[in-house]
């Protein structure tokens, strides 16, 4: 009987493991082979093992600490920006208003648009000539000329920053209001009733419970903002300081051909990525256990 | 301790009318139990003294102070839950002592009445558990206990003991019944268990559609029901009616099964409901004069007492209750029901009781069949 289930329980898990191993393992065990060989993408049949050095290349080079220092700004602001405001947005949503539904719907534009669509429209907004942003900002009277967003070095990363926390904090406000949807209006109402006030409500009440729903939205984002590729690319092209990691390693793999270098790339790029999300959900699972 | 006066409360949600000019008075260190069937609106009129629900119009005094617009905090009232609502994140010491955390009070203080509490409610060994790890009866006692921490001036609970088994729920009536007469602060308590009404309170509140149908004792209400509604709520099984009406006269009520009595200075007041709880019947030969006939349907043996089911007609089934030992019948055996002319309750068109009790004397004449 035990063994018939086993069996079953394989059967209906073998399209799954077949599938990861065709679109997941085979490409990344691939990707990691190709670390160590010198092979270039007109050919990659060519090659030979030169052990490390890819790896060594790509630690080399000060473009790519360029790369991932830039990528962990980019995810530390963005992520904390999204964080706060998501929660915040959250907060408003959670009251019950006429027209909730309606301003719920609304706030999910800017994550249903894709991103590339997204980056397009910022970077005409951005324009330093015909742009609304720095039309406006003139108007205003806080420009005397306009700003070129896009290309001053110096404002490029927080521009992508800026935009990235535009598109992506509906998606923290839906992920902690299900969260905070979840707390019982109970709680709250016998905190109040013992006279306890509104910001240590928030405080000690609001924020451990909905400290889960906010762990997985962050965990979310964290990963995503670490691997982020199209806004970047589409708003800065190679402009090195807004180069990502993952614009790093297609530029080595695509752009110069260099498979084998590429392969590292995109090997530490895994590598960096594992590490930050198995130290956030063991901290994620550590504050589960104690919560 | 406080008093709590309500006048004219009403509350709607929308078009729907919850209360509807609610007048109470509570007096300082009472027990009171808000009981109706579900929707009567006694946890709503709970949570308008409490202030999580404001009036719609009407005035809350607590202690003769108004107090209709003052928010819920500050109020300074405790509520228990249904739910217990207690807070899954924090251990049962913290539970409790959470509410002192911001009232500027010392450790050694919030120490000492989380202490004295634990003592009381026995749940000193708990305090280190989270919520989750208890047992329903154990939670409600936290949840007792954070009310009381606070030393509030006015107790509510929102039937706090319908989450429990039949054991708990007695031996927790009788924990809050002690705490009452302990702590000496006044109590409002919702219900919908009769039971715990009966029990609990010094004072019952009927409510039924946002009314309140009647306020008294357990014993007056129980044998003066100013109404079908009040007759009809308190008692298990509940009060026997039948249809019944009075010749031009008022001198003679004509009522099921085609039976008559004569009931001296009815005069005016038109009966159309007669009412007989099922203790005050009792079952007796068919032949029996001053009785009246039915159908021997079965009976209940609770142990304690027996319950039986009695036809009068197509749709009309009498209980009878009694602690001694009912004959078994055989299904569908013809018997005769008798009572004592005082036990008889009467109700007008309007359901309203008219009162006989003590000054008229009914009696039965005979069965006309």
């Amino acid at each position: 009987m035990k063994n018939r289930e086993t069996t079953i329980a394989w059967v209906f898990l073998l399209p799954l493991l077949l599938a990861l191993t065709a679109v997941a393992a085979w490409p990344l065990a691939r990707n990691i082979y190709f670390s160590f060989t010198d092979a270039f993408l007109d050919n990659p049949s060519d090659y030979s093992f030169v052990g490390f050095q890819n790896f060594v290349t790509v630690l080399e080079d000060s473009i790519f600490w360029g790369a991932v220092r830039n990528t962990l700004v980019f995810t530390l602001v963005s992520v904390a920006l999204e964080t706060l405001l998501g929660f915040a947005i959250a907060l408003l949503l959670h009251r019950a208003f006429a027209g909730r539904g309606l301003v719920r719907a609304a706030i999910l534009v800017p994550w249903a648009m894709p991103m590339v669509v997204s980056a397009k429209i910022w970077e005409w907004m951005f324009n330093d000539q015909f742009g609304l942003i720095n039309k406006a900002l003139i108007w205003l009277g806080f420009l005397d000329k306009g700003i070129a967003w896009t290309a001053d070095p110096s404002l490029i990363l927080g521009t992508v920053i800026f935009i990235d926390v535009w598109v992506t904090t509906p998606f923290m406000v839906l992920l902690i209001l299900a969260g905070l949807q979840l707390i019982p209006e109970e709680i709250y109402e016998a905190a109040e009733v013992s006279g306890v006030p509104a910001w240590k409500r928030l405080w000690s009440i609001t924020l451990p419970l909905a400290t889960p729903a906010i762990g997985v939205a962050v965990l979310f984002r964290t990963l995503d903002a670490l691997r982020m590729f199209d806004l970047s690319y589409v708003l800065a092209a190679n402009n090195e300081k807004a180069m990502t990691m993952s614009i790093y390693a297609r530029d080595q793999l695509i752009s110069f051909q260099d498979l084998g270098v590429g392969s590292a790339a995109s090997t530490w790029v895994f590598l960096i990525i594992g590490l930050i999300t198995i130290t956030l959900v063991s901290i994620l699972r550590l504050d589960r256990n104690t919560g | 301790m406080a008093s709590v006066t309500l006048k004219e409360v009403s509350k709607s949600f929308g078009a729907f009318d919850v209360l509807r000019s609610i007048d109470l008075d509570v007096e300082d260190g009472e027990f009171v139990v808000f009981v109706g069937p579900s929707g009567c609106g006694k946890s709503t009129l709970l949570r308008v003294i409490a202030g999580l629900v404001p009036v719609s119009q009407g005035i809350v005094s607590i202690d003769g102070e108004e107090v209709t617009d003052v928010p819920a905090s500050k109020r300074g009232v405790a509520f228990v839950f249904q739910s217990y609502a207690l807070y899954p994140h924090m251990n049962v010491a913290r539970n409790i002592s959470f509410a002192l955390e911001t009232a500027r009070m010392t450790k050694a203080e919030i120490g000492r009445r989380l202490a004295k509490v634990a003592d009381m409610l026995k749940i000193g060994h708990l305090l280190d558990r989270k919520p989750k790890q208890l047992s329903g009866g154990q939670r409600q006692r936290v949840a007792i206990g954070r009310a009381l921490v606070s030393q509030p001036k006015l107790f509510l609970f929102d039937e706090p003991l319908s989450n429990l088994d039949a054991d708990l729920r007695m031996e927790m009536r009788f924990e809050i019944a002690k705490l009452h007469t302990e702590v000496g602060a006044t109590m409002i308590y919702v219900t919908h268990d009769q039971t715990e009404a009966m029990t609990l309170a010094d004072r019952i509140v009927i409510l039924n559609h946002g009314r309140i149908e009647q306020v008294g004792t357990p014993r007056e209400l129980y044998d003066h029901p100013a109404n079908k509604f009040v007759a009809g709520f308190l008692g298990s099984p509940r009060m026997n009616f039948a249809p019944a009406r009075s010749d031009e006269r008022g001198r003679v009520i004509t009522g099921p099964d085609g039976f008559e009595l004569s009931i001296d200075q009815l005069r005016a007041q038109k009966p159309t409901t007669l009412g007989l709880r099922p203790e005050a019947l009792e079952i007796v030969s068919p032949d029996k004069s001053g009785c009246i006939k039915g159908i021997f349907e079965r009976v209940e043996d609770l142990g304690y007492e027996q319950i039986a089911y009695i036809r009068l007609s197509e749709d009309t089934i009498w209980t009878v209750r009694s602690g001694g030992v009912i004959p078994a019948y055989a299904s569908g055996s013809r018997i005769g029901l008798r009572w004592k002319p005082e036990d008889i309750y009467l109700f007008n068109d309007k359901d309203q009781r008219i009162e006989t009790r003590s000054t008229l004397e009914p009696a039965i004449v005979g069965i006309s069949r």
